[in-house]
């Protein structure tokens, strides 16, 4: 198996569905000749040509909405949004037409296709260069929400996002595009969409289920080792999937350890941690030992100089574990 | 209207094929009579929600889908009722949809401003101003992609010209040279607004200049003429692969929608327009062609045809809640 990183994987993953389907084309802001402005579509023009891996304007609207357009004759567009700061331009696209054409088609019609985009802080990339939208969309019933958070699961699952019948938004989380690295076997493979994994198991009585995902996944692990060393035990939930979410790992996790703490780079309000804790809420109530927790970004636009103040890095996780689990 | 586009009389053109016209008249006569019949419903209560009708616009839709091949797309607003029929789907599937029935078009989940048909690549009708003309310009792109020889119809009122969609999907239909006729049905008034107070200019298809595109421009009171000028985009789109972008002037002899008594207009305007309605220039010009008997047999067949739609809707079930989640979703819904 080859070293990969998430950016790496990513354009394996988009070369090998290209060579599958000539349904699937790349479209975008600089996806053509230069390669995308992060490089995850590098050398896909090259080898598929101006028709297929299409350089666009500026132009969220145009790009999501002839997407669409694509999509429901049968083509199988990826677009790719810049950044997600840059995505509201074409929101109303997503909102109104994409994630309702089944529906209001009654089912004739829908609109299948994957919209890539960098999400997340980290980059000194400031208010308009950081965000993580996750929520905006998951409560627009009809999509689906992807995260991955290193280069194997990001392969297999854009590969299943492809495959998947829904529009999928699949959030690449940008802090870790070139950072997290791992092993990615060749050729085709899908990692399930609503699975998520955990990856480090609690141990002993103190313990507290700790939910992330993307690039603060990272961060919950930093904060499990420090909080290791006092005693508290982490069981860690890569989600993977935002929406639908698989609550059922969540919740068995949260029976095991009756403590949960959910970590999200999004401002806290109507937070997708929100909508978790409420679900554990409703079917693990009498196993919790504390109040259910959340560490997240603030109520703010998303700052510059005070970035890692902003993010839910590890020394923030770790007083909320180490509570939690005192409680 | 206040100013007379350049529209040469129909003595230019060679006269229709009295059957040809006998069948654009009997489509605008079902549409007229279903809308009319929808808006007797609506008053009773049966049809919920907002009905925006299409009646002295009818032209519009059946000259322009005359001039496709059943294969070829269309993409509409939400005043879409008459451009669904126009492109064959059926009147009990139209008029099921208004009263919310499981028989609908869409199943009733979508009621008056979604009317889809995949059988007749109707490709909907759209509730957001302008939020459809990218999409019209994609279903073009799929089009020219597979080479498959296919056009797409992009139909907009001129209070949609005022909107970000219309000039991204035109500005990339422009660039990519895309098989696609952007028909604007400029009907006078935004809801309410009338064109003088909404664009700085009167002639929507002015704005082809811009993206270096063909233009045309015509009224909409003689079906044959309407075909005919559609026909030419639609020879360039096919042909050439490039996009037209055309002004049809129209008129709604009704308000923006069921619950607008239209006090921004004059009884005397209106009155004035309803004198060059579509539909009965085109029975004027029928009768002289075939006589008034077949005419009146051609009107009988329309009236039971709209008779059976209504009954066909009234009497069909209502969707129960089971179907909402799975028509959002294709697979069962977790969480």
């Amino acid at each position: 198996m080859a070293q990969m990183n998430l950016v790496a994987a990513i354009n394996d993953a988009l070369r090998l569905a290209m060579k599958a389907d000539d349904r699937v084309v790349v479209m975008g802001e600089d996806v053509g000749k230069v390669g995308g402005v992060f490089r995850v579509t590098q050398g896909l023009y090259d080898e598929f040509g101006e028709d297929r891996v299409i350089d666009t304007p500026l132009s969220e609207g145009g790009i999501l909405g002839t997407a669409i357009g694509m999509a429901l004759y049968g083509l199988l567009p990826v677009p790719e949004i810049q950044f997600a700061d840059f995505i509201f331009p074409g929101y109303d696209q997503i909102v109104s037409e994409l994630a309702k054409l089944r529906y209001r088609s009654g089912g004739e019609y829908p609109a299948k296709m994957v919209i890539r985009t960098p999400v997340g802080g980290g980059i000194r990339g400031g208010l308009y260069h950081s965000q993580s939208p996750e929520s905006l969309f998951i409560h627009v019933a009809g999509l689906k929400v992807v995260c991955p958070s290193n280069p194997y699961d990001a392969k297999g699952l854009l590969l299943a996002s492809l495959r998947d019948p829904d529009p999928v938004l699949f959030f690449e989380p940008k802090r870790i595009y070139r950072a997290a690295r791992g092993e990615v076997p060749e050729g085709d493979y899908t990692v399930p969409l609503s699975k998520a994994k955990v990856v480090r198991e609690a141990q002993g009585s103190k313990a507290v289920t700790v939910v992330a995902w993307g690039a603060m996944l990272y961060e919950a692990i930093a904060a499990a080792e420090e909080a290791e060393k006092q005693g508290v035990s982490c069981e860690i939930v890569d989600l993977r999937t935002l929406w639908p979410l698989d609550i059922d790992t969540v919740v068995e996790s949260v029976k095991k350890t009756g403590r949960v703490v959910v970590v999200h780079e999004a401002p806290r309000t109507c937070g997708l941690g929100g909508e978790i804790v409420a679900l554990v809420n409703e079917k693990a109530f009498l196993h919790l030992e504390a109040p259910p927790c959340r560490v997240t970004g603030f109520d703010t636009p998303f700052p510059y100089t005070l970035e890692m103040d902003y993010l839910p890095l590890a020394h923030r996780i770790l007083p909320a574990v180490v509570a939690t689990a005192n409680y | 209207m206040s100013e007379s586009p350049p529209s040469p009389r129909p003595s230019v053109l060679p006269p229709p094929a009295p059957e040809h016209l006998a069948e654009l008249y009997r489509q605008m006569f079902v549409i007229r009579r279903c809308e009319e019949e929808a808006a007797r419903a609506y008053a009773q209560g049966k049809i919920g929600g907002f009905l925006h009708l299409y009646i002295g616009q009818e032209a519009v839709a059946v000259g322009a889908c005359a001039a496709l091949q059943p294969d070829d797309y269309v993409v509409t607003t939400y005043r879409d009722h008459g451009m669904a029929i126009a492109k064959g789907m059926s009147s009990k599937a139209m008029m099921a949809e208004l009263y919310g029935k499981k028989t609908g078009c869409s199943k009733g989940l979508g009621g008056s401003m979604h009317m889809f048909d995949a059988a007749t690549n109707m490709l909907g009708g759209y509730g957001i101003v302008g939020a459809h003309i990218p999409l019209a310009a994609g279903a073009a792109f799929a089009s020219k992609y597979r080479n498959d020889g296919r056009v797409t119809l992009c139909f907009y009122g001129e209070g949609a010209v005022s909107i970000g969609g219309f000039h991204e999907g035109v500005s990339l239909a422009a660039l990519w040279k895309l098989p696609i006729v952007f028909i604007c049905e400029n009907n006078e008034y935004s809801m309410g607004t009338p064109l003088s107070r909404s664009m700085s200019v009167e002639d929507t298809s002015l704005k082809a200049l811009g993206y270096g595109v063909e233009r045309d421009r015509f009224f909409a009171d003689d079906v044959n003429l309407v075909e005919h000028r559609i026909a030419a985009a639609v020879k360039r789109a096919r042909e050439e692969s490039q996009p037209t972008v055309i002004e049809v002037r129209t008129y709604r002899f009704r308000g923006h929608s069921m619950s607008d008594p239209a006090k921004y207009r004059t009884s005397n305007e209106v009155e004035e327009q309803k004198r060059r309605d579509p539909l009965l220039l085109a029975r004027r010009e029928l009768v002289d062609a075939l006589g008034e008997e077949r005419v009146k047999a051609i009107d009988a067949e329309v009236e039971a045809e709209v008779a059976d739609a209504v009954k066909f809707a009234e009497e069909s079930p209502e969707p129960d809640a089971s179907v909402l989640e799975p028509t959002t979703y294709d697979g069962p819904f977790a969480a």
